[in-house]
């Protein structure tokens, strides 16, 4: 088949593809530029092995040996502490809303039954959603206890040193004793795959019209922006719900993910998170030229969200820079919505901030959308 | 109400440091049909944009049905209807459906029933479940002027209604223009390169790189244009032509089917170029000069020899 001009026609659609793609200056540089951006941002963002991770103690007691405990905490490179207190009621609250990964309880009558080599108990209770947050650091928990009493098992409290640990390190992971990993991604692919379906289907829906040539003939007729942005938006919400129906069902059935919470209160932050995607899809339309830049896009704002929203990797995990940035996406609060119903069965109070989060991202990129909705052709 | 459908003046649009139109003026009394006629890119798009809101000018003002160009353009879409150049409706949903949304857009009563009646008008009753998209170019564009003229426009702006359809379909879409506009005692201005379209027309508007050249009727710009013109015909029409090429007095020559129109403003000039020029298998005879030659004259004298053909 590879006749005598074949290098020749190839040659020919070769310079015809480069100067295509050199003059779509736009597509261009997403091309070149995208990959270095999530190059640097992914490389130094992404930390498989969290560490600094938000504890909260609470000591019924004050001596030396605790003091000791709660700075070898401190010292170690795995637990912040963020909370101190008495009351550990507080610290189920804290870890419900996931404020804390961590809460250390130190009973009462501690330092006594351990000199008295009675072997007290220390409760570490974990927030397991994750199940690889809190591995690292539990796995590490015993050996930074043991070494921070080192000093402290001298003279007549030697006999505690050799062998076992004087005391008993109690460890229970909430919300997902099993560790079982599928409890924390199935609602986390809830969010991810309306993030990515959404904001693809409605990025395209305004650039089709520009690509078809129909843009102009919509821009003739009677529609306001905002009646154009809720048109093209609503059919979308339809899909989502769709969407969400079936992969609550596998969830349930093919999953056995438990569901803790109230499912009102999961619809209220689906329909919130659903909005705000539909709004980045819309705006995404309303910037790109074409449905190629739509779709580049779209990856764009994809990528960070997988990435650096906590649901492939650990949230605390990554720098605070790229926590910021974790902040303002979408999926991220809608992780600690979905994963805090159905997995923790939190109430409506400890998913305010993450709620108010997605409405307050919402108004904004609307809001964006609207300013950049062109009314002309200009 | 304002005696003029379109008042405008001054009106300029540029892109970048290109000027696309510059300073129009253009009062069109209402009930007319206009032609707008101009090379490509002499910004005959630009101006209908213009007009209908669609494009902000960077200078100058007016009305279009009264209302201000720069601020009311939600008023002129609801009374104008226009076509764009390119056909702009939904090629993948039906011909109803696009009828259809149209009506809603404009909140028309009775929707089936104008649907209906426009599709009754059309002829395409019985295709009316086909994508739009299957279309021939003629019926595409018949679709187009009924979903624009649907919610009963004042005012018809048409933008190359007819480029690129068959002659049959040219004639059917201007019957259906005039019958609009009669009936109706709808305006409408139309762009065209056709000169017979150009001919049907009440008055003609000529632009050439952004600047309104002339207008009138169509008797008013070729008696304007102070041509004279000598038409030859016979085998030897087409060596004549290279030799008659740059020959003082004669400005223009243009092919008319196979004989030659050879056109200038100076008779003297011109006579003695054309008794120069016999032969005996050519045969010379003065015409009456046509639109057509005035507006290739007026297309010289503008100087856009270097403009793109489209």
């Amino acid at each position: 088949m590879i006749g005598s001009g074949f290098s020749g026609r190839v040659l020919a659609i070769f310079i015809k593809e480069f100067a295509q793609m050199r003059r779509d200056r736009f597509t261009f540089a997403l091309m070149l530029g995208v990959p270095i951006l999530q190059l640097v941002l992914f490389g130094y963002a992404i930390n498989t092995n969290p560490k600094h991770l938000p504890t909260a103690v609470y000591a019924a007691e004050s001596t030396p040996i605790v003091r000791s405990l709660l700075k070898g905490l401190e010292n170690s490179d795995y637990f912040d502490l963020v909370e101190q207190g008495n009351d550990p009621r507080q610290g189920q609250h804290l870890l419900a809303r996931g404020d804390v990964a961590f809460v250390v309880t130190i009973p009462p009558g501690f330092t006594a039954d351990l000199i008295a080599a009675r072997r007290p108990q220390l409760l570490v209770e974990a927030d397991a959603t994750d199940p690889s947050v809190a591995a690292n650091a539990l796995g590490q928990a015993d050996a930074i206890f043991a070494s921070a009493l080192r000093h402290d098992l001298k003279g007549p409290l030697a006999g505690l040193r050799p062998g076992q640990q004087p005391f008993e390190l109690v460890v229970h992971r909430k919300f997902n004793p099993e560790g079982i990993t599928q409890y924390n991604i199935v609602p986390g692919l809830l969010g991810v795959i309306l993030t990515l379906t959404l904001v693809m289907i409605t990025g395209i829906a305004m650039t089709r019209e520009a690509e078809r040539g129909t843009m102009e003939n919509l821009l003739a007729m009677p529609a306001r922006p905002f009646e154009v942005m809720v048109g093209k938006i609503a059919p979308y919400l339809v899909v989502g719900a769709v969407q969400t129906l079936v992969i609550l069902i596998a969830a349930r059935f093919l999953f056995a993910v438990p569901f803790a919470g109230n499912m009102a209160l999961l619809m209220l932050g689906l329909v919130i998170f659903v909005i705000a995607n539909l709004a980045v899809g819309f705006t995404f339309s309303t910037i790109a030229a074409t449905q190629m830049q739509a779709m580049q896009m779209t990856v764009f704002f994809f990528l960070p969200s997988i990435l650096l929203s906590g649901f492939m990797f650990p949230f605390r995990g990554m720098p605070g820079w790229a926590q910021v940035i974790g902040e303002v996406l979408p999926l991220t609060h809608f992780l600690r919505v979905v994963r805090g119903v159905m997995l923790k069965g939190v109430s409506i109070g400890d998913i305010v901030y993450p709620l108010l989060a997605m409405t307050l991202f919402t108004t904004v990129v609307c809001t964006i959308a609207m300013l950049r909705y062109r009314r002309t052709l200009d | 109400m304002s005696e003029f459908a379109i008042d405008v003046k001054g009106l300029t649009k540029a892109f970048g440091d290109k000027l696309a139109v510059n300073g129009v003026d253009l009062a069109m009394p209402r009930g007319q049909v206009w032609g707008f006629l101009g090379p490509n890119g002499s910004g005959k798009t630009t101006t209908i944009r213009m007009i209908c809101g669609l494009l902000r000018p960077t200078a100058g003002s007016g009305s279009c049905l009264g209302f201000d160009i720069l601020t009311e353009a939600d008023k002129i879409k609801l009374r104008a209807g226009y076509m764009t150049q390119k056909f702009s409706f939904w090629t993948d949903l039906t011909i109803r459906e696009n009828l259809e949304f149209v009506a809603r857009l404009y909140q028309l009563g009775d929707l089936a029933g104008t649907v209906d009646t426009t599709l009754d008008e059309l002829g395409l009753a019985s295709r009316q479940h086909q994508l739009a998209g299957n279309l021939s170019g003629g019926w595409k564009q018949r679709l187009a002027l009924a979903a624009v003229t649907m919610h009963e426009p004042e005012l018809l702006l048409l933008d190359e209604p007819t480029a690129g359809v068959d002659p049959q379909a040219r004639r059917d879409f201007w019957d259906e223009i005039h019958r609009i506009t009669s009936e109706r005692g709808v305006t409408a201005l139309v762009s065209t390169h056709y000169m017979d379209e150009a001919e049907r027309c009440d008055h003609i508007v000529y632009l050439a790189n952004g600047e309104l050249v002339t207008q009138g009727t169509a008797r008013d710009i070729v008696a304007r244009s102070g041509l004279v013109t000598f038409r030859a015909e016979g085998k030897g029409v087409r060596a004549l032509s290279a030799e008659l090429e740059g020959r003082p007095g004669i400005e223009h020559i243009a092919y008319f089917g196979s004989a030659l129109h050879v056109s200038g403003t100076q008779r003297v000039l011109i006579e003695s170029a054309v008794t120069q020029a016999a032969a005996p298998d050519v045969e010379w005879q003065e015409v009456r000069p046509t639109l057509e030659d005035a507006f290739i004259a007026m297309t010289h004298e503008a100087g856009v020899d270097e403009r793109q053909h489209a």
